[in-house]
């Protein structure tokens, strides 16, 4: 998956993907604000995640969503 | 509640069956010899070969767990004897009847790990009290090199999740986690963990003592040996039958004395397992590998037989709101799910006509799966999905406002909400 190959930049995986702690998870929605392309919300509010692998265009916001949730519930993981 | 009777002699339920007598360790002793001093290694190969997978519900393979704890330093093993499943009954009955089997195993099972440390863990009740006399009587006579210590946990559905088990011992919670690392890396006191079903246990302390090739002379070649199974519901003799896997469930409900009705489906693998319409139920195996297809698994052995003249959405719909209450309400898909779906099924199951009801039911499912951080979500959403399709027939009719069921006894057993905080 990692190694795929597609058009240069905006398709190419970056070999992460995102994960949620559901535990930690308090279903703030501040990851779906600063990701909406990967991160929808359900009808409680907590986060439900779109597709698999990031690509690499995707990267800087996902890395912005990890950083911003104020429950270090969402991290980003190999895939 | 009461345990069912042992219903059948076979190699852990094997003397006195159908009495439920307490099973002292000389006549242990003397029916089935002393522990066997084969060195850890020696015993992991055995167990390799064996095939022996565990009997908690999830069958993976024995020798790999063991392997994995081995590698780690300073690891600890843990009988785990916490059966929240409300119809299973059969990890009650090995502790109340052959107990020494379990504390033999867990022996065994400290010596491949090179473990210094082990525990019992059960649901408080009379087991706790029942098994600190077995360990100070086995430690009396210099049985045990290992001496357990015995740890009760709250009588819930998922106090015997692997992570459960660990945080209860490590003095926390008796509730999942969602550590980084597993059990066997990191668990009690940090250490390498070793969690165990108790009757996993047993088998180990009889495969020690007669060898891989016996231990495999029952069951399959997936899947070799025998498995304690509760069987309950719509049969005339209710209780725990020992089985070689892979067993029809037609020859299993027999064991329990037959259906005492025409059946309608059968419940397979407990309340994260799957409903079967009887027919189809009847002449499957009872094994992983008998059941994939079908779309259902042997869990931990559990069988309820429901009555054509039942109501299989009535039954689905009270064990999914005790389901719900079980929810640890620790990840927020689970904790408002559950609860959700729980609310739908009890709509449809009250054959109110309102349109939808069985849709709401499926979105809900889908909204809940796999996003938890144990099974409790997941195996809800089986049982659900399982219900909506083997009744099928009944959620149209229910849709439309009418119920044909005739017997509204309640058939799937559901405890009393506990009191007090949780």
């Amino acid at each position: 998956m990692s190694q795929q190959r597609q058009s240069p930049g905006a398709g190419r995986a970056a070999g992460e993907r995102l994960a949620v702690d559901w535990i930690a998870c308090d279903g703030r929605g501040l990851c779906a604000e600063l990701l909406p392309e990967r991160v929808g919300l359900d009808e409680w509010g907590y986060p439900v995640l779109e597709g698999q692998a990031l690509t690499a265009d995707l990267l800087p916001d996902a890395r912005r969503a990890v950083a911003a949730c104020p429950k270090l519930a969402l991290r980003l993981q190999p895939c | 509640m009461t345990a069912p009777q042992a219903l059948v002699e076979e190699r852990i339920l094997t003397q006195g069956a159908g009495t439920g007598k307490y099973r002292d360790l000389d006549v242990h002793l003397a029916e089935h010899g002393p522990v066997p001093s084969t060195p850890g290694p020696a015993l992991v190969t055995l167990v390799e070969q064996s095939g022996l997978t565990g009997r908690g519900g999830a069958g993976f393979p024995t020798a790999r767990k063991l392997a994995a704890v081995a590698a780690g330093s300073a690891p600890v093993v843990v009988a785990n004897g916490a059966e929240g499943e409300p119809a299973s009954s059969k990890d009650r009955v090995l502790l109340s009847y052959a107990p020494h089997l379990v504390l033999d195993g867990l022996q065994l099972a400290c010596r491949a790990v090179g473990a210094a440390q082990a525990y019992v863990y059960v649901h408080e009740g009379p087991l706790v009290a029942h098994l600190e006399n077995l360990v100070r009587a086995r430690a009396r006579r210099g049985v045990d090199v290992v001496v357990p210590t015995v740890v009760a946990a709250p009588a819930r559905f998922i106090s015997g999740q692997e992570t459960a088990v660990v945080s209860a011992i490590n003095a926390g919670p008796a509730l999942p986690t969602s550590a980084a690392q597993p059990v066997y890396v990191k668990g009690v006191d940090r250490r390498p963990t070793l969690v165990q079903n108790v009757e996993t246990l047993a088998h180990l302390a009889l495969l020690a003592r007669h060898g891989a090739s016996w231990f495999r002379g029952a069951g399959t070649e997936r899947e070799p040996g025998t498995m304690l199974c509760t069987i309950s519901g719509a049969v005339a003799s209710p209780g725990v039958v020992e089985v070689p896997i892979g067993t029809d469930i037609a020859d299993l409900l027999e064991r329990a004395g037959g259906p005492s009705s025409r059946l309608g489906a059968v419940l397979v693998g407990g309340y994260h397992g799957a409903w079967l319409p009887a027919p189809t139920a009847a002449e499957l195996a009872m094994s992983v590998a008998g059941l994939r297809d079908a779309g259902a698994s042997p869990g931990a052995g559990v069988l309820v037989a429901l009555g054509a003249d039942s109501c299989g959405l009535v039954e689905t719909a009270r064990a999914v709101g005790y389901l719900a209450q079980e929810s640890a309400r620790q990840c927020g898909p689970c904790m408002n799910g559950l609860p959700a779906m729980a609310h739908a099924l009890g709509e449809l199951a009250r054959a109110r006509p309102t349109p939808g009801l069985a849709d709401r039911v499926q979105a809900l499912a889908l909204a809940v799966d796999k996003r938890g951080a144990c099974h409790h979500p997941d195996g809800t959403v089986r049982l659900v999905r399982s219900a909506l399709r083997v009744f099928a027939a009944e959620v149209r009719s229910h849709q439309g406002g009418r119920c044909g069921a005739t017997d509204l006894r309640p058939v799937l057993p559901v405890p009393a909400p506990m009191a007090g905080p949780r």
